[in-house]
């Protein structure tokens, strides 16, 4: 999924995390984490944001990360949702996920 | 022992800190909302919120509804892909207006369902009715699929429709309330009332509460869990109606032991609405640990 | 290296401190020594105690380099006392000086410049919070800080292990002659409860305020025999900071669920029978404890003899409606307690002596049957940590956590398990201040862990509708939510020494890294 724009999604109440997603001129991914949870969370959350890009086939972006203490499902659906806005408006690969 | 929806808690969609623990509060349902509290422009966000949450918590085993969004917006049909594959005990529809709209929603879980190898059927629905149309329809919406398990009012949009506003002794909503009773129970499906919507206002809750399950409801729509216990506590059968019960099941179990098709308590017959309800008030008890339950025949809807 | 008696490990001495003395149990120490004893005075019927401001107070006191200053708590957030005499102290250039006051707020940041200019070179107290707390945590202070719960801290006061110099005590009124108490003026803050032990112990007693009244104040809570000068001043605190309003009752959902579990739990427990006590803390599922057990209470026809602690006016409510017979207070929490104090003879003002310290002829905590506490994080041993967050970063307090939790039959933490992505059930806390054989059950909004040693309290939940679960099992319940945590990672260098009660150690806190 190409990142055409920059996107939001997300707020910064407690327990959600307020994600910014742009295109990235240089190529590749960046992410830029300020997380309550850093000490405890930061390997985690890096971690899911990867997997979560490569999930959605994004290979070049910036991800910026306000985090407020979202649990791991909560990082998922800001990212997803970011992702989508930024790709322009692009549909949930619903059928493609694994639903187990 | 009966399936309880004394209480469905509305948990708004895009709200994470309420969608990580909603069902702690002890709600017999709890209802994740993508309709009327997610803002236009967060519908995506909300969708996917739920999706994930669904998907990835553990709820207990609390029964878990999702609102979604009519399939005459834009919203509706996106939600179903969503929120079908992550298989929520029951999905609402809001606004229903005819048993077509319940069909409509019916044929496309199905597909999905089919798609992913989801046993077809598994997924219950629930209809709200929220307009004079929807309200002189409920006969047929209620019966309108196997899937429904409930039909609700949703009191603030039926309340604009007929030209009024809600009032605290809720003499405006009488007559549909009474309607989508009979439709319920015609159908042999739940019956759940709307939300009370002043939380800081808790005789006024009382009261209403007071007033809908004297009317016959399953339960109430909660918007907050302050209010969860409040109609626990009304739905909490007495002493005496505990006993009693008892008492008519003992006779119901001695009759069937003895091979008799009638039942009798202190001399009187004993019939099998009663036998039910008896049952259904040892259920409540149960439920609100006042009673417990032994063994006991499990019948439901 | 020492391993303490929960399985900490301790550096045997420390640079400035001295030998550290491990914990073993929570009443293994038996005191040897005598009670400390204050220098003697000379006060002539000639002479007068009223100075003309804080510097000449310091230099009559005769306050040098490397002795030791204290000061009370009551003003809280609202505190101008200390920063003022700090202040003081710094423009007449003395030096290493020890800080010594019963607990230290966010008010307080001001003392990190004095720690950088070299005014105060040691810090002992019961809180920390805020950018002090925040500074000390990052390693600005050479030697630990000395952290001790309220009863510890009397404790160390009347066995003269904190020996204090000087006291100055900010007192919302006193005359001209040094009886004082905070029923009255414009900062008043109700009970003197900390005070006292000060008063009554420090080689020099300085009492700063900014309300003389007319001779005799009585009754007072410190006593004139006590008081060596007296300063007036424009303002010791500021009245928005020292007394909240009223402490209202928490509409907060999950604080409200933690609050039934934990009424219930009470309910079974089998110490809520007529004439039992209890002390609660003042968050808001403690506050609507509270007022659970008062349903119970007259449902049940049921009178408590007294309660016990910080005084909410909760408690105030309980007291004038007969359902508690007498209230001990030594800190007054709201404007409600702080008024009452002063106008109902069944609401006693105690010091923090008679309050908690283990080592005197028996303290009021030992009389207490349920105690409720927080806690920011509990592990599986039943430890509690309320001094440093998840973070390791100090921002909380010692008060009297571990001295009603040894003291009491029934002491129960409220918590939530979680908050936000972080578990409040841990296999390691970052630091211990109450040993997990003094806490008895763990309440948290998503279920109960009983502590295994009280076979008693298991037997009689059990039979509850409760969600009863074992502490390991809660700990997963939370990590299956979250994700396990990394552990915070800490380097070497120690920044604060914990004390139980009894004045063994029983934790140290390093500096995060």
């Amino acid at each position: 999924m190409e990142i055409k724009g920059s996107a939001m999604a997300g707020t910064l109440e407690s327990s959600d995390a307020s994600i910014v997603v742009a295109p990235n001129a240089d190529k590749g991914i960046v992410i830029d984490l300020i997380s309550s949870v850093e000490k405890q969370f930061g390997e985690d959350i890096r971690r899911t944001v990867k997997q979560v890009l490569k999930e959605l086939d994004v290979e070049d972006a910036i991800v910026k990360i306000q985090d407020r203490g979202a649990l791991d499902c909560v990082i998922r659906a800001r990212l997803q949702t970011a992702v989508l806005r930024a790709a322009n408006g692009k549909s949930f690969d619903w059928e493609g996920q694994r639903h187990v | 022992m009966f399936k309880l929806r004394r209480t469905m808690m509305y948990v708004p969609g895009n709200n994470p800190s309420m969608v990580k623990d909603a069902h702690i509060f002890g709600a017999d349902t709890v209802m994740f909302d993508l309709e009327d509290s997610v803002a236009l422009n967060e519908k995506d966000a909300a969708r996917l919120l739920v999706y994930n949450a669904l998907k990835r918590l553990d709820y207990e085993g609390t029964e878990i509804a999702v609102r979604i969004n009519g399939l005459d917006t834009p919203y509706g049909r996106e939600d179903l892909e969503a929120i079908v594959r992550v298989r929520p005990h029951i999905i609402r529809l809001p606004k229903a207006e005819t048993s077509k709209d319940v069909r409509d929603i019916e044929a496309i879980i199905e597909e999905i369902e089919a798609k992913e190898g989801i046993p077809v059927g598994s997924i219950q629905l629930m209809a709200a009715v929220e307009s004079a149309r929807g309200v002189l329809n409920a006969r047929e919406i209620a019966a309108a699929s196997k899937r429904l398990v409930g039909i609700a009012i949703g009191a603030e949009d039926f309340v604009t429709d007929m030209q009024t506003t809600r009032s605290l002794d809720g003499m405006e909503l009488l007559a549909a309330r009474s309607q989508v009773l009979l439709a319920a129970r015609n159908a042999g499906i739940y019956a759940l009332d709307t939300v009370f919507s002043d939380v800081n206002n808790e005789e006024g809750f009382i009261n209403e509460v007071k007033h809908i399950k004297q009317l016959g409801f399953d339960g109430k729509s909660v918007i907050n869990p302050r209010q969860i216990d409040v109609v626990h506590r009304i739905y909490t059968p007495t002493p005496q109606e505990i006993h009693r019960s008892e008492r008519i099941l003992k006779a119901s179990e001695e009759a069937a032991r003895k091979g008799s098709g009638v039942v009798s308590l202190d001399g009187k017959m004993v019939d099998k609405p009663i036998i039910e309800r008896a049952q259904r008030v040892l259920s409540l008890a149960t439920a609100a640990g006042t009673y417990e339950l032994e063994g006991g025949e499990a019948i439901a809807y | 290296m020492l391993t303490n008696g929960i399985g900490r490990e301790l550096p045997e001495y420390i640079e400035g401190i001295g030998q550290l003395k491990a914990y073993e149990e929570p009443f293994s120490i038996q005191p040897e020594s005598r009670k400390f004893g204050p220098r003697l005075s000379r006060v002539t019927p000639q002479d007068k105690k009223l100075l003309a401001s804080i510097e000449e107070a310091i230099v009559k006191c005769g306050l040098k380099d490397g002795m030791t200053i204290s000061f009370h708590h009551h003003f809280r957030e609202g505190d101008y006392i200390v920063n003022m005499v700090v202040d003081a102290i710094a423009r007449l250039g003395i030096k290493a000086i020890t800080l010594a006051p019963s607990s230290l707020n966010s008010i307080h940041a001001p003392i990190i410049e004095h720690i950088k200019n070299g005014t105060i070179t040691k810090i002992e107290t019961s809180g920390l919070r805020g950018p002090l707390a925040d500074a000390i945590s990052n390693g600005i202070m050479t030697y630990p800080v000395m952290i001790r719960s309220h009863g510890g801290r009397a404790r160390a006061i009347e066995a003269g292990d904190l020996k204090i110099d000087v006291a100055f005590l900010g007192v919302p009124a006193c005359d001209s002659y040094g009886n004082a108490n905070g029923h009255s003026g414009k900062s008043f803050c109700g009970s003197l409860g900390y005070a006292k032990v000060d008063a009554q112990y420090a080689d020099r007693v300085v009492l700063i305020t900014d309300n003389i009244v007319p001779y005799p104040n009585v009754p007072a809570s410190i006593s004139q025999t006590d008081v060596d000068f007296i300063v007036k001043v424009e303002a010791i605190g500021d009245p928005r900071g020292i007394v909240s309003g009223a402490t209202r009752y928490t509409k907060n959902p999950r604080e409200l669920l933690i609050a039934k579990y934990a009424s219930e739990v009470i309910k079974e427990s089998g110490y809520l029978v007529d004439g039992f006590s209890m002390q609660c803390g003042t968050g808001g599922a403690s506050l609507a404890v509270a007022r659970s057990i008062k349903e119970t209470m007259l449902e049940k026809g049921i009178k408590a003899s007294f309660a016990l602690g910080g005084i909410t006016g909760q408690f105030v409510e309980l007291l004038e409606e007969g359902l508690v017979d007498k209230l001990y207070d030594t800190q007054s929490f709201d404007l409600t307690a702080a008024k009452s104090i002063g106008s109902n003879p069944r609401h006693v003002e105690i010091d923090a002596g008679f309050y908690a310290n283990p080592h005197n002829k028996g303290c009021a905590v030992n009389l207490l049957d349920i105690v409720i506490l927080s806690a920011l994080e509990i592990d599986t041993d039943f430890n509690v940590n309320v001094i440093t967050g998840s973070d390791g970063v100090l921002r909380g307090a010692s008060g009297g956590h571990c001295d009603t939790a040894a003291g009491s039959k029934l002491s129960i933490i409220v918590a939530p398990l979680i908050r936000g992505r972080i578990p409040t059930i841990l296999d390691r806390v970052n630091a211990v201040i109450t040993p997990g054989e003094t806490i008895d059950v763990v309440v948290t909004d998503r279920g109960i862990a009983v502590n295994p040693r009280r076979k008693d309290l298991i037997e009689r939940l059990s039979k509850t509708k409760l969600p009863i679960y074992t502490i390991e099992e809660l700990k997963e319940k939370a990590e299956k939510i979250t994700g396990k945590p990394q552990s915070v990672a800490y380097d070497d260098k120690i920044v604060a020494i914990v004390e139980y009660r009894d004045g063994t150690v029983i934790d140290v806190i390093r500096r995060v890294l």
